[in-house]
């Protein structure tokens, strides 16, 4: 591993101040950024630990009904806190299918939002890659790609955005706190992610030096809390990313979905909202024809970026299984096998 | 001096019958509790810190590294490449016989697999060292590589380390010909790395020309004498300490280039070397389990008989070395036929070359053969289970030897019987759990060689009575040294805590090596042995001396008991070994052992492990996720020296089956030759929530021709049959026959889609 300064700062303003300078990078866990620190993936010369500020790390109702997570709350804390998990049960659930207990158990709410991508290429510095470095161009195209992305990818990169956990956020509207420099802005998660275009490097609207400071869930989010599941397709029953996932949350009044959210993962080169499969639902009775309409639509613009092809179909019967679970409801109890297809499923849900 | 403190056995203590006894690991508190020492845990005095650079290339030379620059970095102490390199008394490119394995030892600026050693950085810390290596920046002349089965191959001369690569009983082309019904299928197993816990790793440490070494290793003496080779010492200035091995799984069964390269460092240096591999430097220069391509023939009569199997093997090598995966031997134990061939190709591709792992052979031989014949019993309309029984080998077909023992019918029926498999309706795609996913059930026949190597031991009784046992043997984790310490004290006639037992150093007598399961069987026969050398010496005195109560009671037998010697035909006669002793005036007395296979009996008989495997996979029909929902193993080894270390053997190979079968593959780039899952969050291995339930039968079984004791092997047979009855599970479950590992999730979408 390479020197590097590190720094400890115990405000926000001297974290921000400290993160400033070319070459920094915000540690939190660091279950991430020190595996690629070790592989010579990333190598800054400075690390600003977060881990010591104050104040990151609650879980709050606010006043208006949101809920505000502290950048530094741990991803098992979250997802174990009784009254969040009640009011936003498919957040817990896409947090417990994460990792393993013990990287949950480390692993922060900012550093899983800025979690990279898992291809391997980005991983191995001997490949080209125009994430890790502009301009070297994309070995993952041509090469092995079957976890690769099949909606937003670009010509010059097709990685998938690995987090279990932004996936919910995406669906139920989300919105990053963010301090910098110049203060504090907010932004929707689904902003917070930039689709890779020419510019695979700049992966969210973070400006340099700019950090996550919270998470917060909007009042209208805990509305859909009797109707949201998760579920996540892999390759083991634990401990593996997603092959693809979804997340669904419905409003149902008196047998109509009058409001429906959905977000996909595992398929997309960020956390993906799935707004014209949304649109379809809306006004409709929950079933199983209506949902696979939404599945569709989901993944109407989807495209093979290799031979991930079968993800498209795959990313489809996860949509429509994941809003027949939702449309069942909310579990009482959360399952032992969190959002896997191995956990109970409702009545009259499976397909063929 | 033994490693391995002797802990008290407790209220498991049993006199003179250890052996059958469930002891639990005699070091497991060292281990829980941090203190078992592994070989990277040493510390001399002076140790400097070495890490290897390997190739990011597969195939080309290296033209460039910028060792100024490592060099220049502070705490770097010496950067060592093919230019500086001190001479080695023996080329690491001669092969003297067919376990000596060609290393990569920065013999030239060749690069011929990915992973490949091409320099070396010494620091004074670990940190340094890896800076250093990653400022050598080497620059490289590429050429294309090659890494699949997919291009020219040849017909080896040999397989594994030395069988042949062809064999044939009957006519199996005329067989084939004349058969009602015939088979043909293609299955194909992925390249696949042992990872064991323990990464690779070597302390070394020279005084002048002799030479310590703290090393994990299956195999002190072979590791002995490579090193005497390498660097042209005496075997006996070469000490080896591996009281603990974090696993090898064959792996570590020959000592690897990078741990050849810490001593080359420590004696260029003049200081101790510490070198340990990363998790990514252990796929390449290590071993690991090549790739095969693997077509079964099957021809049966109408009432599905088998009447020939023909199993052809295509296999990857290395360019520089042989190891071809003597996959197609699986057919020649386990089911009969008149007729039966098998052959070998291999293929030499740019990979570091391919070694023994966990089940060399059997284990992808027999992932195809199960899977064969559970096509070939859907063919014949008949239960996978029946039809295995049908053609059931009453003899070894392929050398028509009887087996010295064969219990298999009554794994068969045991498992059977437990697992419910009465029940199983024929058809695919019959069963469903409650809540609607499909349920599969499948059957696969474990087998195993008995394998024996040679070993020795000392025995010595004291003047107080106690007992000693030494041999060099390794603990892989396995639990040898409690099993062998079981049936070092039965030897002795003493309870173990009477008896010491060493084990794991060099300087012991030579253990063989602990691989081939064959470890338990040839190490504790030496032991056996030893014990009953020393015994017979000891009644030598005994009876021939008139002060004693077994005086002259040479005729009638006398038998150790307890740490007594009693007279056969009258128990309550006899003394303590301590009054012989003492009376004879010696402090001790030592006797010698030699654990070896019987010729006689070998020639005779076929000796094998069997067992039976009962896998049931549930799968989500629309989303093709996998589980094994319950895996029953019934096995018949022979004698069991400790059901609790047997019983975690079997479960272990049955989860390395459920491994095999659904999650292990190397993923090669085919462009640059490198390994791009070359970690233990890519390379998947079964985690806690893929083995929700796992049993094991102890089938009974006695044989009186394998060795004194009874004793076949059980470190292997686990693997076998496993994966063949997890992939009938899940043609059983979906009616889609995949014929290629792991089974993953596209592949059950697709082959449902084609369906
Ligand atoms: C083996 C393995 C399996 C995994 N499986 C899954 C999985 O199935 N699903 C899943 O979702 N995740 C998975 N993860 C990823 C895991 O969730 C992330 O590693 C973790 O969430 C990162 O959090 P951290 O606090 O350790 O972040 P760090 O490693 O400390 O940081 C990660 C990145 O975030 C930046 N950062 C951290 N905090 C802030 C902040 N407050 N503001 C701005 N930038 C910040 C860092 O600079 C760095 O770039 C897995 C990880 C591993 C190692
Ligand atoms: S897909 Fe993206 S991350 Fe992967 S190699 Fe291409 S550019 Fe890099």
């Amino acid at each position: 591993m390479n020197l590097f300064e590190y720094v400890r700062p115990s405000s926000i303003a001297e974290a921000v101040a400290a993160a400033g300078e070319p070459g920094s990078a915000y540690l939190g866990a660091g279950t991430n950024l020190l595996d690629l620190m070790k592989g010579g993936v990333t190598r800054p010369s400075r690390l600003v630990d977060l881990t010591h500020l104050p104040d990151l790390n609650g879980i709050e109702t606010l006043p208006d009904g949101s809920a505000r997570i502290g950048a530094l709350v741990k991803n098992s804390a979250l997802a174990h806190d009784p009254d969040f998990a009640k009011r936003f049960p498919v957040v817990a659930e896409a947090l417990l299918a994460g990792a393993s207990a013990q990287l949950r158990n480390a692993a922060t709410v900012g550093g899983n939002l800025m979690q990279r991508t898992r291809c391997s290429y980005f991983n191995d510095p001997a490949s080209a890659c125009n994430k890790r470095e502009p301009g070297t161009g994309c070995d993952a195209l041509g090469g092995e790609n079957r976890s690769h992305a099949v909606l937003g990818w670009s010509d010059h990169c097709i990685a998938v955005h690995p987090s279990d956990f932004c996936v919910p956020l995406a669906a139920l509207g989300a919105i990053v706190e963010i301090a910098g420099a110049g203060g504090q802005r907010e932004v929707p998660l689904t902003d917070f992610h930039r689709l890779p275009g020419d510019t695979p490097d700049r992966e969210t609207v973070l400006e340099a030096g700019e950090m996550i400071v919270a998470v917060r869930l909007p009042a209208d989010a805990a509305a859909f809390a009797d109707h949201q599941r998760y579920l996540k397709v892999r390759e083991r029953t634990s401990y593996a990313f997603a092959l693809a996932s979804a997340a669904a949350a419905l409003k149902i009044e008196n047998g109509t979905i009058v409001e429906a959210r959905l977000a996909l993962g595992g398929v997309a080169t960020k956390p993906w909202r799935a707004k014209a499969a949304e649109a379809l639902l809306a006004g409709a009775a929950p079933g199983k024809q209506v949902f696979e309409k939404a599945a569709e639509a989901a993944f109407a613009e989807a495209r093979p970026s290799g031979d991930n092809g079968y993800k498209i179909e795959l990313g489809k019967r996860v949509v429509a299984r994941v809003l027949a679970m939702a449309a069942a409801g909310t579990p009482d109890r959360m399952p032992a096998l969190p959002a896997s297809p191995f956990a109970p499923i409702p009545e009259g849900v499976v397909n063929v | 001096m033994s490693e391995i403190a002797s802990l008290p056995t407790g209220s498991r203590q049993r006199q003179g019958s250890n052996i059958g006894q469930p002891m639990t690991r005699r070091e497991g508190v060292l281990k829980v509790t941090g203190q078992a020492t592994y070989a990277a845990d040493n510390n001399p005095e002076g140790l400097l810190y070495a890490v290897v650079a390997t190739a990011t290339i597969a195939r080309g030379r290296v033209t460039h590294l910028d060792v100024e620059a490592a060099k220049a970095h502070p705490g770097v102490v010496e950067v060592l490449t093919p230019q500086n390199r001190p001479p080695l008394a023996l080329d690491p490119d001669a092969k003297l016989h067919g376990f000596m394995f060609r290393l990569d030892l920065l013999q030239n600026d060749g690069v011929r697999y990915a992973g490949q050693p091409i320099a070396l950085v010494v620091a004074r810390t670990l940190e340094a060292a890896n800076e250093g290596a990653a400022l050598l920046a080497p620059q490289y002349e590429v050429e294309a590589p090659r890494v699949d089965l997919d291009g020219e191959n040849f017909v080896p001369e040999v397989v594994g380390p030395g069988a042949p690569a062809r064999a044939e009983t009957g006519d199996f082309d005329a067989e084939y010909a004349g058969s009602a019904k015939t088979l043909e299928a293609t299955y194909e197993t992925p390249p696949q790395y042992h990872n064991a816990m323990e990464p690779h790793s070597i302390v070394a440490a020279w005084d002048g020309d002799r030479l310590s070494i703290d090393m994990p290793t299956q195999g002190m003496a072979m590791a002995i004498d490579r090193v005497a080779g390498l660097f042209g010492i005496p075997a006996e200035n070469i000490h080896i300490r591996s009281p603990f091995l974090g696993g090898g799984f064959g792996s570590k069964g020959m000592p690897a280039g990078p741990q050849m390269l810490g001593i080359i460092a420590a004696k260029h240096v003049g200081a101790p070397v510490k070198l340990v591999l990363s998790r990514q430097q252990m796929y390449g220069p290590v071993g690991h389990r090549g790739q095969t391509r693997q077509t079964l023939r099957l021809g049966m009569s109408d009432d599905g008989r088998l009447t020939a199997i023909e199993h052809h093997t295509l296999a990857s090598t290395s360019r520089f070395d042989d190891f071809v995966e003597p996959a197609s031997n699986a057919s020649h134990t386990l089911y009969a036929a008149p007729g039966i061939r098998t052959t070998h190709e291999g293929a030499r591709i740019d990979i570091g070359t391919p070694m023994f792992m966990r089940a060399p052979g059997e284990a992808s031989g027999s992932a195809a053969l199960e899977g064969a014949i559970d096509e070939a019993a859907f063919a014949a309309r008949m239960d996978p289970l029946d039809f295995r029984l049908l053609n059931y080998a009453e003899v070894e077909p392929i050398s028509g030897k009887p087996f010295s023992s064969k219990a298999l019918r009554e794994c068969y029926a045991k498992g059977a019987e437990r697992f419910g498999w009465a029940k199983r309706p024929l058809e695919p795609r019959s069963m469903r759990d409650a809540e609607g996913r499909l349920v599969g059930w499948g059957v696969g026949t474990a087998m195993f060689p008995a394998i024996m190597f040679q070993a020795a031991a000392r025995a010595v009784i004291r003047a107080d009575g106690s007992g000693l046992m030494e041999t060099g043997a390794h603990d892989m984790g396995q639990g040898a040294w409690t099993a062998l310490h079981q049936i070092a004290a039965d030897g002795l006639g003493l309870s173990m805590d009477e008896t010491e037992f060493r084990a794991g150093s060099s300087d012991l007598p030579d253990a063989g090596i602990a691989g081939g399961s064959g470890h338990t069987a040839t190490a504790g026969m030496a032991l056996h042995r030893a014990g009953e050398d020393v015994i017979a010496k000891l009644t030598e005195l005994a009876v021939n001396d008139e002060n004693s109560p077994l005086y002259g009671a040479g005729n009638v037998g006398v038998v150790a008991r307890n740490g007594r010697l009693v007279r056969q035909d009258d128990e309550s006669r006899g003394e303590p070994y301590a009054a012989i002793l003492q009376r004879a005036g010696l402090a001790e007395i030592e006797g010698k052992g030699q654990g070896v296979p019987d010729a006689g009996p070998r020639e005779k008989y076929a000796m094998d492990a069997h067992g039976a495997v009962f896998a049931e996979v549930t799968v989500d029909p629309d989303l093709g996720q996998i589980r094994v929902t319950r895996l029953i193993g019934a096995f018949a080894a022979g004698r069991v020296i400790n059901p609790r270390m047997v019983e975690s053997q079997y479960y272990g190979g049955m989860i390395w089956g459920i491994s095999f079968a659904l999650h292990e593959e190397a993923v090669h780039d085919k462009r640059s030759g490198r390994i791009m899952n070359a970690n233990l969050a890519e390379y998947r291995v079964p985690v806690n929530a893929d083995v929700p339930s796992l049993e094991t039968i102890l089938v009974h079984e006695d044989d009186p021709y394998v060795n004194a004791l009874g004793i076949k092997g059980v470190g292997e047979i686990g693997v076998t049959g496993t994966v063949g009855a997890i992939a009938g599970a899940i043609w059983h479950a979906t009616g889609v026959r995949v014929r290629r590992f792991p089974i993953n999730v596209a592949d059950l979408l697709e082959g449902a889609a084609a369906r």
